[in-house]
């Protein structure tokens, strides 16, 4: 099967204020994508301040330069859009998605609070409030909540930027001031340091003129210098576990370092390819022997990042696997099969097809999530951000496709149990 | 410095809807193809009329639907949709079993061919559907470990009492207790094409995908059985149910409301009603609840329809501390809007959202198949979503006070909370009386 590829155009122009900017039209329906991502994610976060960079995106939505607080949720829902934002490892994005019509209002808004957010001690205080009832949602009152991602980084590193708890502290949450949200602003929310990409059913030469209005008078500041947060891979095993007092079943994820995505592309990309072949529908190694034929395993995936942003992180990242198991299960049983099987990966090779029927998929789900003006603003921002290459978002499909099975061999050989780090979770509940 | 003020919408072109085509094959499947070539895949989805169907076998055949053929393992299915891009998959809701998947355009006949051996010459081998059954009991294991899922139960049964829609989810042992030849039985019964819906949506020729589908499937034959589900009773209200859940941090807060069904005239003033009180962000309850109060999260409401009916529903995770605070608020913004008709403004903006984002709705493949394939199952099709446009675009605001006072209406709701029993039953006896659940 012939692996086919997107041709979005892409057009990149840099403002004065040191604004990267990617246009991406495409007229097969009447909407607009528009994100705006800044270089600044949980790693950069100072000690003491575990969950800032997330709570600062909050602010980012209280109200700025001509924006009452409620005014930017308004303005958006009001045009017929819908908006949100998410923080990141190593970014920060924001974006709108609406009808073709509101894309100036939705440039206008980003404009507005690039220039400086309104942080005020009731917004602060209010959404302080906020984030913790979303860290109750998602973490505390669930079971698995934050497994693996913000249970497996504290085993696999061991520097404060990369194993830190994102979502943050209560303590360090309760402690923030405006103060620090007015420094966290200057040194990171600078145009020089942001991309802004716009997808979907637009004109070129008028976005390019309404981007000039707009966002040319956002006052120019520098990048700061991009922080290496790179640190040994561990030369032992590591283990950890936790006792998860709503959770009725026991599971266990692993990480392994992989290549630095960007500097180290080639050796990179197998990897991604590898965690498909592994665990990629009923048909894929793990799927296959963990879950039909040995029963393990409930359910097992496989991934890169530690928030499945494969093309959008930076080093150091890792490969994860993670997986249910029914009631009982032996979490060591499942790393021994899987080290069994990545074996038997390295000593037999792949099967006739195997390679080519998983590159295909990911080829389907690539280009699927590419459907979307989202799904092509948001990459192509980062990739602007990361890599000066949002072009690389119609490649992906042939790169992916170009993997050979030497190369998804010699990934696998590195998935040794020394380099691995694992939590396991202990069930509270007894079912 | 340059001034900047807030810039004008570009008033929207006429909604578009896409090329397509629709045929009713002579075994009653109905096939509808939609062209969308921005991307060159193809989505799937066919809606199986299940209503009434026993709920542990059919949860667990939905789950086994893809664990082998006469000729075919489970993994042979799978490798031989991989091996064009695709993937299959199945659910199960009130109504319908539903099978979803997609691939590359250039797989479409391949894909069709696969399920229709999955729907035709279906083995459910009894080793795989033994270990089907062990995951789906684990899974609903860990749902019931999951407030949403606890919470949705807990209101459910408060909504629907008798009716078939009171349990949505199987218990564990009933699961365990279902045989393989149950389900051979059960598909041979209930997988059937008349009143079937097949959507396809991507980068095809209408026409020619009708072709392959009816090429493909043409050995899918059958009558259908009468699945249909009595109408829902009108919701009871009553005492607050509470729910315990010891030690939890946060109350899970549902209310279920009357609503109407799309085809109604005053469907759209009701959703516009929804939509101002709490169905978007920019609503009078979330901007109270979380951007004024900080209580909570994502609180949100919505209306589900099934085809014997429709309930709009109300929902937010809320700090223990303030869980009676929260049903305050709640009470106040459900009375407000039920006694109070809507600004001008306030209707604009609700307006604005809810055409928009039917366009948004209509951008992708996926966001087409969905929208088709759901109104199919309603007997309504894509072109319902000019009449629905036009309905919103006409609503007045005096439409929208008269549906909200009619549904909206705090005292026709039912309230369902689960929480740490021991802190918060007491604040909520303040507000209105309370039954342990």
């Amino acid at each position: 099967m012939k692996i086919p590829a997107t041709k979005y155009p892409v057009e990149r122009f840099t403002l004065d204020n040191g604004l990267r900017v990617v246009l991406t039209p495409d007229r097969s329906a009447p909407v607009v994508g528009v994100a705006v991502v800044y270089d600044v994610g949980i790693r950069s976060e100072p000690e003491g301040r575990t969950g800032f960079a997330h709570l600062f995106e909050h602010l980012m939505f209280q109200g700025s330069e001509n924006l009452e607080k409620l005014a930017h949720f308004r303005h958006v829902q009001g045009a017929g859009g819908t908006f949100n934002g998410s923080t990141h490892l190593d970014y920060t994005d924001y974006f709108e998605v609406l009808p073709a019509g509101a894309l100036e209002r939705a440039l206008f808004l980003e404009a507005d609070r690039m220039r400086g957010p309104r942080l005020t001690e009731e917004n602060l205080q209010n959404q302080i409030d906020v984030v913790k009832e979303e860290i109750r949602v998602n973490v505390m009152n669930r079971p698995y909540g934050g497994f693996p991602w913000l249970k497996l980084p504290p085993v696999l590193f061991a520097s404060f930027a990369n194993s830190h708890d994102g979502y943050g502290s209560f303590g360090d949450l309760d402690s923030a001031t405006v103060d620090d949200a007015r420094t966290f602003f200057e040194r990171y929310y600078a145009s020089g340091n942001a991309t802004l990409a716009v997808a979907g059913d637009f004109d070129v030469a008028k976005a390019t003129e309404m981007i000039h209005r707009h966002f040319g008078d956002v006052p120019s500041r520098p990048a700061p210098q991009l922080p290496d947060f790179d640190e040994p891979d561990l030369t032992a095993e590591k283990r950890d576990s936790y006792t998860d007092r709503l959770a009725p079943l026991p599971g266990v994820a692993s990480a392994w370092r992989v290549p630095d995505p960007i500097h180290d592309f080639e050796r990179y990309l197998p990897f991604v390819v590898l965690a498909e072949v592994l665990t990629d529908g009923d048909a894929s190694r793990l799927v296959d022997r963990l879950a039909q034929r040995d029963r393990s395993v409930t359910s097992i995936g496989g991934y890169i990042g530690f928030m499945g942003d494969e093309f959008q992180v930076r080093n150091p990242t890792a490969l994860l696997l993670q997986a249910n198991l029914p009631p009982g299960g032996d979490s060591e049983k499942v790393l021994r099969t899987v080290d069994e099987e990545i074996d038997r990966l390295v000593a037999d090779g792949l099967a006739a097809g195997e390679l080519e029927r998983t590159q295909a998929r990911i080829a389907t789900h690539l280009l699927r999530d590419t459907d979307a003006v989202l799904g092509r603003a948001l990459p192509m921002a980062v990739l602007e951000l990361q890599r000066g290459r949002p072009e690389m978002l119609n490649e992906l499909p042939k790169l992916l496709g170009e993997v050979t099975e030497a190369q998804i061999v010699e990934a696998a050989a590195t998935l040794r149990p020394q380099r691995r780090a694992t939590v396991e979770v202990i069930p509270g509940v007894s079912s | 410095m340059t001034m900047h003020t807030l810039p004008d919408l570009i008033p929207d072109a006429k909604l578009k809807l896409p090329t397509q085509a629709e045929r009713t094959l002579s075994s009653g499947l109905t096939v509808i193809a939609i062209r969308r070539p921005a991307v060159p895949l193809v989505e799937l989805r066919l809606r199986v009329p299940f209503g009434r169907a026993p709920l542990p076998r059919a949860t667990l055949l939905s789950q086994a639907l893809f664990t082998g053929t006469g000729t075919m393992s489970s993994v042979d299915i799978a490798a031989e949709l991989q091996a064009v891009g695709g993937g299959l998959s199945a659910g199960l809701d009130p109504d319908r079993l539903l099978v979803t998947g997609n691939a590359l355009a250039s797989g479409l006949d391949r894909t069709l061919e696969i399920l229709a051996a999955v729907l035709t010459d279906p083995a459910y081998p009894n080793e795989e559907v033994a270990t089907e059954r062990d995951r789906l009991v684990d899974h609903i294991q860990v749902a019931l470990s999951q407030p949403a899922h606890l919470a949705r139960t807990a209101l459910l049964k408060r909504m629907y009492g008798n009716h078939p829609y009171a349990v949505q989810t199987p218990e564990p042992e009933q699961v365990r207790g279902v045989r393989p030849g149950q389900l051979r039985t059960l598909h041979g019964d209930r997988v059937r094409p008349e009143g079937s819906v097949l959507v396809l949506v991507g980068d095809i020729n209408p026409e020619k995908a009708i072709d392959a589908a009816e090429k493909a499937l043409g050995s899918w034959t059958g009558p259908g059985k009468d699945g249909d589900v009595p109408p829902t009773p009108a919701l009871q209200p009553g005492p607050l149910v509470l729910v315990d859940r010891p030690g939890a941090v946060q109350s899970s807060l549902r209310m279920a409301l009357p609503a109407l069904g799309r085809t109604d005239p005053d469907y759209a003033a009701l959703q516009l009603a929804n939509l101002i009180f709490g169905g978007y962000f920019s609503s009078r309850w979330v901007e109270n609840m979380r951007e004024d109060k900080g209580y909570t999260y994502g609180p949100h409401t919505s209306i589900e329809h099934f085809l014997a009916g429709s309930a709009l529903l109300v929902a937010a995770e809320v700090a223990t501390e303030v869980t009676g605070p929260s049903l305050l608020e709640t009470l106040y913004e459900l009375g407000r809007i039920a006694s109070l008709p809507p600004s001008e403004d306030e209707l604009e903006q609700a307006r604005r959202y809810a055409l928009g984002t039917l366009r948004l709705g209509m951008s992708t493949q996926a966001g087409l198949a969905g929208l088709a394939s759901m109104y199919a199952s309603f007997g309504l099709r894509l072109d319902y979503l000019r009449d629905y446009s036009t309905a919103l675009s006409k609503a007045t605001r005096e439409q929208v006070a008269e549906v909200a006072a009619r549904f909206l209406a705090p005292s026709r709701a039912i309230t369902v909370v689960l929480g740490d029993a021991a802190k918060v039953e007491a604040p909520l006896a303040a507000l209105t009386t309370v039954e342990k659940g």
